[in-house]
């Protein structure tokens, strides 16, 4: 047997251990190469692991993304030069998603940008950019920002509808948050930082918290009924069913945010002001539109289509697959790709090519599988 | 019946003049949750070591190699239905294909039982 596909490997570089690597181990898990270090794939099972978390709550070890604090005197203007972030209406405890882009507006990462009560800016970033962001960032700002790289810190994802119960006994207050707003707790004695977010769909966590209390606070809310660990192939299937990008997949510089549909991610009032790396192309995109269009495919029978798979009508070939899968809660292949826009819009009848087979599709809404954010009343 | 394994984590079953084949308790342990087999059509000519079939994983695709050089006689309808089956009973009810032996040469360089018990074990 051999792997078709290959994981994010940053081969040249030795694998770095996680903090909760032995915690890992110890669980059970199958450790793989990813982002540079060895992380869980799975514990249990990928499909008993994603169908837990979608009916119960999933605790997720994401240590490996970029924990990054920004401050200093014109903080704000500084950072707005390098993301088309609106940061006058970004208040303390409210979080927002955000892209790094290039002069090309071509997407270098996907990122979280939160507003700490201080008014520094905290970020998290993808583990396997990290390094480049934290470059581009320094390269960009002015000396006065000071970029504190948090590289003693873990982070957890407890995610699923249960998750708040889970936590609620641990940090009450916790649970009046809604989604995408965080805030500074105590969790067994511990200062954490609480963020309602996550990348499964499902209403959850993220918890920032010191590396050295990792181990204690993953077997706290793993000691809870409703929680058991999730490896990286859940949390790709959750997220996939969810509609969301993985970077490096669907999102690379040679995809521009409009083309993926995260328009969102350039603010309102950026769209007409501009002033951030690649403002010309996509304020042009926005107008004109595009020429290809991010979207959800369904596949019929069992066969899943996954990343590279070519999509066609009739001979021509119209668009990519950038990322693709069994589909655990719907028992069906769903795929996103790059297709041109003229057969983006749902509903539209496609084929996709796997090892010299042509799979039915259709262009279907996303999420596949609806989001379940606690947005409150 | 003599059973045999090679170090690709495939079984082969000899009975008479032919061989059934399929994956270990212990690939489909690796492998995970199957949601999708492919195989080879019948009458196709397979040869040793290379592609045979291929099996989709929630999280990938994998080849399965062929473990001797032969004709493929027949194939294991039930796994279009339910290829979890390779799951739940790999070594049994999950097979794969049957074929013919073209070389009984060929069965001598690979694994038995024990063998490859201890091949698992040192991996």
């Amino acid at each position: 047997m051999s792997d078709h596909d290959t994981d994010d490997t940053l081969e040249d570089l030795p694998l770095e251990a996680l903090p909760l690597d032995p915690w890992h181990r110890a669980r059970g898990a199958r450790m793989v190469p990813f982002a540079g270090y060895e992380m869980p794939i799975q514990y249990e099972g990928i499909v008993a692991e994603h169908t837990w978390t979608r009916e119960s709550a999933g605790l997720f070890d994401v240590s490996h993304m970029g924990q990054l604090v920004l401050s200093g005197e014109g903080l704000d203007a500084a950072v707005e030069a390098v993301l088309p972030i609106d940061l006058s209406t970004l208040k303390p405890g409210a979080q927002r998603y955000s892209l790094l882009l290039d002069e090309d507006g071509g997407v270098l990462d996907d990122l979280m940008v939160s507003r700490l009560a201080d008014g520094s800016l905290y970020l998290v970033v993808n583990g396997a950019t990290k390094w480049d962001d934290i470059g581009t960032l320094r390269e960009a700002l002015p000396d006065d920002i000071t970029l504190n790289h948090l590289d003693e810190h873990a982070l957890l994802a407890l995610q699923g509808p249960k998750a708040v119960d889970a936590l609620a006994r641990h940090v009450p207050d916790a649970a009046a948050l809604t989604f995408m707003k965080f805030g500074q707790f105590t969790l067994a004695g511990h200062p954490v930082q609480i963020a309602r977010a996550g990348y499964t769909g499902e209403d959850g966590f993220e918890i920032s918290l010191p590396a050295e209390a990792a181990a204690e606070i993953a077997d706290l809310l793993c000691a809870e009924p409703e929680v058991k660990p999730i490896g990286l192939g859940a949390r790709d299937s959750l997220r996939l069913e969810a509609g969301l990008p993985l970077y490096g997949h669907d999102l690379s510089p040679e995809t521009s945010p409009i083309e993926a549909g995260l328009i969102f991610g350039i603010n309102k009032r950026r769209r007409t002001e501009g002033g951030f790396p690649g403002a010309d192309r996509i304020n042009r995109e926005i107008a004109e539109g595009t020429g290809r269009k991010w979207v959800g495919l369904r596949i019929e029978g069992r066969l899943p289509a996954r990343e590279g798979a070519e999509v066609f009508v009739g001979s021509d070939k119209v668009g990519i697959v950038t990322s693709g899968g069994f589909s655990p809660t719907l028992g069906a292949p769903i795929a996103m790709a790059y297709v041109a826009a003229a057969h983006a819009a749902t509903g539209t009848a496609l084929e996709v090519e796997v090892r010299g087979k042509r799979l039915a599709a259709t262009v279907s809404p996303t999420p596949f599988v609806p989001h379940r954010y606690h947005r409150g009343n | 019946m003599p059973r045999y394994y090679t170090d690709e984590h495939e079984w082969i079953d000899v009975e008479d003049d032919i061989a059934t084949v399929g994956i270990t308790d212990y690939a489909q342990g690796q492998l995970g949750d199957i949601v999708f087999v492919e195989l080879p059509e019948v009458g196709a000519m397979i040869e040793q070591g290379k592609d045979a079939a291929v099996v989709e994983s929630v999280k990938a695709a994998s080849d399965v190699y062929a473990p001797i050089t032969g004709e493929v006689t027949e194939t294991n309808s039930a796994l279009e239905d339910d290829p979890s089956l390779v799951n739940s009973a790999p070594e049994d009810g999950g097979w794969f294909f049957k074929m013919t032996i073209a070389d009984a040469g060929e069965l001598d360089k690979l694994m038995d039982e024990d063998g490859y018990k201890a091949f698992v074990e040192s991996l």
